[in-house]
């Protein structure tokens, strides 16, 4: 390439990324002051389309460097881990009781040994994303795929994730409690001014938080608040509390992004099909193998 | 957490031969408990009858929870009657003898295999599945006109060989001598359920959730717990070379009826209806409000490497909500019967010193695939 070419297009790469007079790039979590999101024909604001996070907190909720992947012998630098900062408001740590905190290495340190021997031991170590199984409340929410929020007239506002076509249904002003636990917990969610918010609880024991092994028990209560902050960026925030595994109630917050690539979908990732191997592979016949 | 609950569900959801029971002949043994008498409820809805219903955003509104439960087969049963729609008397009596042949408290044939399978019995059942459709047809196929799928043509050996090697897996599977995860079908693996179309009534979690957001219909189904997220804002397909297994869906509206289309099935064995060819497949699906309660659900499905001729199903959708609501289907999560049944055959095959021929593998024929 001719280097006048390279000066010219530099020149305008530069004076295209110029704000306009008198205005300046947003710093870091600052928002429109004054926002206020387009409204859906009930007065509330309109959340629909494809929203992703961009925090690296399905690694590690807490600060975190680089680490390598557990098999850089076969994976390499694609097993790596990103470095990212803790999405805990105040930057803190997990406030885990001692007990906790010790399960919390363990699975860690167990976070990629699986055993389907036994029924009794089915979930007993092994990071659920590993396995493909349904990821729970907060953690879909700053998994590394998109999800998609179908908000309509009804009673009902549907999340589909990605992650193996996790979906969820908000159910709105209700108070119906949850029949039985679930993988992805039972959400009834309300209105609060330009806020969407919604309790999750009847979650099943077995979800992570995430690959560091941080965990939750069944007793699990996330409050969840959505607000709109651009045209582009939803602020997510949780409190999330458990009397079995933390000392207090914590809170994680970080903005969602709205997804705008032109006729993006939301694409299949059903991951059952590239766990079995792992799973039932001492099962299957020798010459079948 | 009781496992015990989910153990039974993943199980009883393999038995995936009893989706589709057979309708069998003959009166009920003496002494056998007998189905409440038949009552068919409900005038047909007239056929072409709409109701228009609207969101806030001027879109036919398909929103809530629907059931499409129904005793009424696919196919019209041989020898039962050549009428595509019955009296009030016949109604009745069909109703009943379906509702007999369907129950799972029934015990006649004890030490009978069909019994052993009656051991999931009508508690888990969904017990709308032993009332024939409102409008008294004998089939859900309406075309062709003798309510049955049409004949197959010869197929390439292509298609022979696929359909032999899918065969010989489930030979495998049903002997209880599966020799990989592969042999077991897609629903056993938890891959797809009865979340692919088309949606055809089940003994069970026979619940559909519609959400509408302007541009777009959502449906999930209870089994699996995917949704098939529909544009119906004029966004383009996906192109051919992304395929997915539940296909790339696109809908629009015609009048009232919310017409869609799927494309972009994955290739694999058994991904789309009745194994046939995924490649030549076109399905279209015609959801139409017919009332405040209900919802009339249609589709039509063409392969020419695999029928003569396109045919086509209609299925009465109940809205059943607020009264009743869907919860979470996990199915893959604690899927405990791929290494009941792999490695049950490994004991077998160990205990037997080596392979064991599947014609003297002495397995009681179980859940098979259709």
């Amino acid at each position: 390439m001719h280097r006048w070419f390279e000066a010219t297009l530099i020149a305008v790469a530069t004076f295209v990324a110029l704000p306009a007079a008198g205005q300046q790039s947003p710093a870091a979590g600052q928002f429109p002051a004054t926002y206020r999101a387009p409204h859906m024909a009930d007065g509330h604001p309109d959340l629909n389309g494809i929203w992703q996070a961009f925090v690296t907190a399905n690694w590690d909720i807490q600060d975190h460097e680089a680490l390598p992947g557990p098999h850089p012998e076969i994976m390499g630098a694609y097993g790596a881990g990103p470095p990212g900062q803790s999405i805990i408001e105040g930057g803190g740590e997990i406030p885990y009781q001692p007990a906790a905190l010790q399960k919390k290495k363990d699975n860690f340190a167990k976070r990629m040994t699986v055993n389907v021997s036994k029924d009794e031991t089915w979930h007993q170590t092994g990071d659920p994303e590993l396995k493909c199984y349904m990821p729970g409340v907060p953690r879909a929410t700053y998994m590394p795929y998109p999800f998609q929020i179908v908000q309509g007239s009804g009673n009902y506002i549907l999340i589909a994730y990605q992650y193996t076509s996790a979906t969820r249904s908000i159910r709105l002003n209700t108070k119906q409690e949850a029949p039985t636990p679930s993988w992805m917990g039972w959400s009834r969610g309300h209105w609060e001014g330009e806020t969407l918010v919604v309790d999750v609880t009847g979650f099943r024991e077995e979800t992570w938080l995430d690959r560091a092994g941080d965990f939750h028990s069944d007793e699990l209560h996330v409050v969840e608040r959505y607000t709109p902050a651009s045209p582009y960026h939803m602020m997510y925030e949780a409190t999330i509390e458990d009397p079995k595994v933390y000392t207090r109630a914590w809170k994680i917050s970080f903005p969602l992004y709205r997804r705008m690539e032109k006729n993006l979908q939301l694409l299949e990732f059903k991951c059952v099909p590239f766990t079995e191997v792992l799973l039932y592979g001492d099962f299957v016949k020798q010459t079948a193998k | 957490m009781n496992r015990r609950f989910h153990i039974g569900l993943s199980i009883l959801a393999a038995a995936t031969a009893a989706w589709i029971a057979p309708l069998a002949s003959g009166q009920a043994p003496a002494g056998t408990p007998k189905p409440a008498p038949a009552k068919v409820a409900a005038k047909a809805t007239p056929r072409g009858a709409t109701v228009k219903l609207t969101t806030p955003w001027g879109e036919p509104d398909l929103q809530g929870v629907w059931n499409d439960a129904t005793s009424t087969p696919l196919q019209r049963p041989n020898g039962v009657t050549d009428k595509d729609t019955l009296s009030d008397e016949e109604a009745a009596q069909f109703q009943d003898k379906l509702a007999f042949d369907l129950t799972r408290d029934r015990r006649d044939g004890v030490g009978t295999v069909a019994d052993v399978n009656r051991a999931y019995n009508e508690h888990w059942m969904d017990s709308r599945r032993l009332k024939i459709t409102p409008d008294r047809r004998t089939s859900l196929i309406i075309d062709p006109p003798d309510g049955r799928i049409p004949p197959r043509v010869t197929l390439s050996p292509e298609r022979q060989k696929v359909r032999a090697e899918r065969g010989a897996a489930a030979d495998r599977f049903n002997a209880g001598l599966p020799a990989s995860y592969t042999d077991m079908s897609l629903p056993v693996q938890c891959i797809i359920r009865s979340d692919d179309p088309p949606y055809l009534p089940n003994i069970y979690n026979n619940d559909f959730q519609i959400y509408q957001s302007p541009g777009i219909v959502a449906v999930a189904p209870e089994m699996i717990h995917s949704a098939r997220i529909i544009p119906v804002n004029g966004q383009p397909h996906l192109p051919k070379n992304l395929k997915q297994w539940l296909g790339d869906t696109r809908g629009h509206w015609d009048n009232n009826t919310l017409v869609v289309e799927t494309t972009n099935f994955r290739t694999d064995p058994g991904v789309v209806y009745q194994n046939a060819n995924p490649e030549t497949f076109s399905i279209t699906e015609r959801f139409t409000r017919t009332g405040p309660r209900t919802l009339d659900y249609e589709f039509t499905v063409a392969d020419p490497t695999t029928w003569t001729r396109p045919w086509t199903a209609r299925i009465p959708w109940v809205k059943i909500d607020p009264e009743e609501q869907m919860y979470e289907y996990a199915c893959h999560e604690d899927n405990y019967d791929m290494v009941h049944f792999l490695s049950g055959a490994r004991a077998r095959e160990k205990k037997a010193g080596g392979d064991i021929p599947l014609n003297q593998s002495n397995a009681a024929p179980r859940f098979g695939e259709p």
